[in-house]
């Protein structure tokens, strides 16, 4: 099966060559595979509170608990197994990721082209809330935003929405701004096609590229800044603790020498965040003409 | 260079009296705080009692235009929870938060624009590498993980560094500082490194970049040619080249760190703005969030006001004419 030389081809044979990269991309899946799978692979199902034995709780990591099974990584304050809530926490960490990455990709990429194609007022208004929004620390935006909404998965990923898509809408917008200038749109509208058509099939296409970019690195900014909300207490509900929930629950303990439970589920979100963002590098490299040889 | 100054200042108060109404607004959206004041067994003569106290039984945009004339007289009301003018407790506090900032945001540059010019200047040797793996860690790594991890191993296993806490301070002008004395010192390193970690990330890859990008040009070609010292290229000329886009995001990491600051601050119990902030979240405190959400709102509009004028000095052509 040889085709060549289709871009997405090339643009493996490239990604290839860096290895670190290579690696990441690897642990992504892996960890995907196992937030996917997190109740096959689990040795215990940690949100069926029957499961939990207080008898087991802050056990360290090798403990033999009531189950009869090894915990590897120990247990947390409520007697879970701490391996088993990491597979599960990393489901709903990247669960939250994704669907803030992917909300504010589609809010903020249709409001920047429609700022960069539509122009006048409308670009200026759109514009100008978004880099007053940009002036202002995501975190903050996103701590206002949860004690205004309460807690809850859905409000959560709202919080993180109005926090990042202003990323996307200035992304969407300097791409936009540029391809619609170019004599390919201009031909494009004087064939005429209609506007919808010309910004569907021809302006948007041309703006993925930086937006993939902004996309990758932007999940992983949602997964920490979820991590850390959740950390302050102002996340997720007790009941299905996320990775910075967990984190959150041992950290009274760590001052009594208990590090594993706040530490193992700290390790699988810098595992987590840190392969993404080397995605994202090699990516951002490979999408920069600049560096292009 | 007027016309500018002028400009910018009125689109910063602009921003400001759209910001305080979002503010006020969002703020005053949110729950009831009357549930949380009151207990909930007084009787309903003390609930209407409260309630017209605190001024809540008035329409939003009446409550707005009280809040803004006692604004623009300095009175940002009294907290719910304290009881005390908002003015007073958070003024009490802000001393605590500043001096972890400044602390954190002037060691990161100074060590960031050393360490990134450095490697800048030497792309391919390990030290750069090293340089750059710490400031991709330091761009990953959520900073409350790594406060945790600065709290288990410097203070719960070798126990040199206190964990939390502000220590011994000194009175200076009526206001407490820790740096002064060496316990008070020994509480702000680990808070310090924990916020000052992604500055110095930051610090290093802008460095890096404009290092990279300046020594390619004939500005250093010309200088060598002149036969300057690398060392003497590197101070008058490189550092002066990439101070620009520094200055801007010095100016801007200031503000964002006070805003950061509110993690640190829950992580090492340091007794700041932003601990205050999320104890009034979570008791509903509005005042006090009004408060401190327009005291940053404003602190932001002020910092990227400076950094427009500290442009048009340093830009000879901003200087130079055009008004834009």
């Amino acid at each position: 099966m040889s085709t060549a030389n289709t871009p997405l081809r090339r643009f493996w044979a490239e990604f290839r060559e860096n290895k670190v990269a290579v690696v990441a991309l690897v642990v992504v899946a892996l960890m995907i595979l196992l937030a996917v799978f997190a109740s096959v692979v689990s040795p215990q199902n940690p949100y069926d509170l029957a499961n939990l034995s207080l008898m087991d709780s802050r056990r360290p990591p090798g403990f033999v608990g009531s189950g009869g099974y090894t915990h590897i990584l120990g247990t947390d304050p409520q007697g879970r197994d701490l391996l088993s809530a990491i597979f599960y926490g990393l489901r709903i960490s990247i669960q939250i990721g994704l669907a803030a990455g992917f909300v504010s990709l589609t809010i903020g990429t249709t409001l920047g082209i429609l700022a960069a194609y539509v122009g006048g007022r409308i670009e200026a208004l759109i514009m100008r809330l978004v880099d007053l929004q940009l002036s202002f620390p995501a975190i903050l935006l996103a701590l206002v935003i949860v004690a205004l909404l309460g807690q809850g998965k859905a409000q959560l990923i709202g919080a993180l929405v109005v926090a990042q898509y202003a990323y996307f809408a200035r992304t969407a917008y300097g791409a936009a701004k540029a391809e619609r200038g170019k004599d390919y749109v201009e031909a494009a509208l004087a064939v005429p096609l209609s506007a919808r058509l010309v910004v569907m099939r021809h302006l948007l296409p041309n703006c993925m590229p930086p937006l993939i970019v902004v996309a990758t690195v932007q999940i992983a900014n949602s997964i920490s800044l979820e991590a850390t909300l959740s950390f302050l207490g102002l996340g997720l509900p007790v009941t299905e603790p996320s990775l910075g929930m967990l984190i959150s629950n041992g950290f009274p303990y760590m001052m009594s020498g208990r590090y594993w439970i706040s530490v193992y589920p700290g390790v699988a979100l810098i595992i987590l965040i840190v392969a993404i963002n080397l995605v994202g590098d090699q990516v951002r490299d490979q999408f920069n003409p600049r560096l292009r040889k | 260079m007027l016309g500018f100054i002028i400009q910018r200042f009125l689109q910063a108060v602009a921003v400001m009296a759209v910001m305080s109404v979002i503010v006020f607004c969002g703020v005053y959206a949110i729950g009831n705080p009357i549930d949380i004041v009151i207990p909930p067994e007084a009787t309903q003569d003390i609930r209407e009692e409260a309630i017209r106290r605190l001024g809540l039984d008035r329409p939003l945009y009446e409550q707005y235009f009280i809040f803004m004339g006692n604004l623009l007289e300095g009175d940002l009301g009294r907290s719910f929870v304290y009881n005390i003018p908002v003015l007073e407790l958070i003024g009490g506090r802000l001393p605590a938060t500043l001096e972890l900032v400044l602390i954190s945001v002037i060691s990161a540059t100074i060590l960031g624009v050393s360490l990134g010019i450095y490697a800048g200047y030497r792309p391919d040797s390990w030290v750069s590498k090293t340089i750059m793996a710490i400031s991709v860690l330091g761009f990953s790594v959520p900073s409350f993980w790594v406060g945790l991890i600065l709290i288990l191993f410097f203070a719960v296993n070798l126990g040199w560094l206190p964990a939390g806490g502000r220590g011994e301070t000194v009175e200076i002008w009526g206001v407490a500082w820790s740096f002064p004395t060496l316990n008070g010192l020994s509480h702000i390193v680990l808070p310090a490194v924990n916020l000052a970690l992604f500055k110095l990330a930051m610090m290093i890859r802008l460095a890096r970049a404009g290092t990279r990008e300046i020594m390619l040009t004939d500005t250093i070609k010309f200088a060598r040619a002149a036969g300057l010292s690398e060392g003497t290229i590197l101070r008058r000329h490189l550092l002066k080249l990439i101070s620009i886009p520094i200055i801007t995001v010095f100016g801007l990491e200031l503000g964002s760190t006070l805003a950061f600051a509110v993690v640190t601050e829950t992580i090492f119990s340091w007794p700041g703005v932003g601990k205050l902030i999320i104890d009034s979240i979570g008791v509903l405190d509005r005042p006090v969030m009004v408060a401190y959400l327009i005291l940053v709102a404003f602190l932001f509009v002020t910092i990227n006001f400076v950094i427009d004028l500290v442009f048009a000095v340093i830009d000879p052509r901003l200087r130079q004419g055009a008004t834009a």
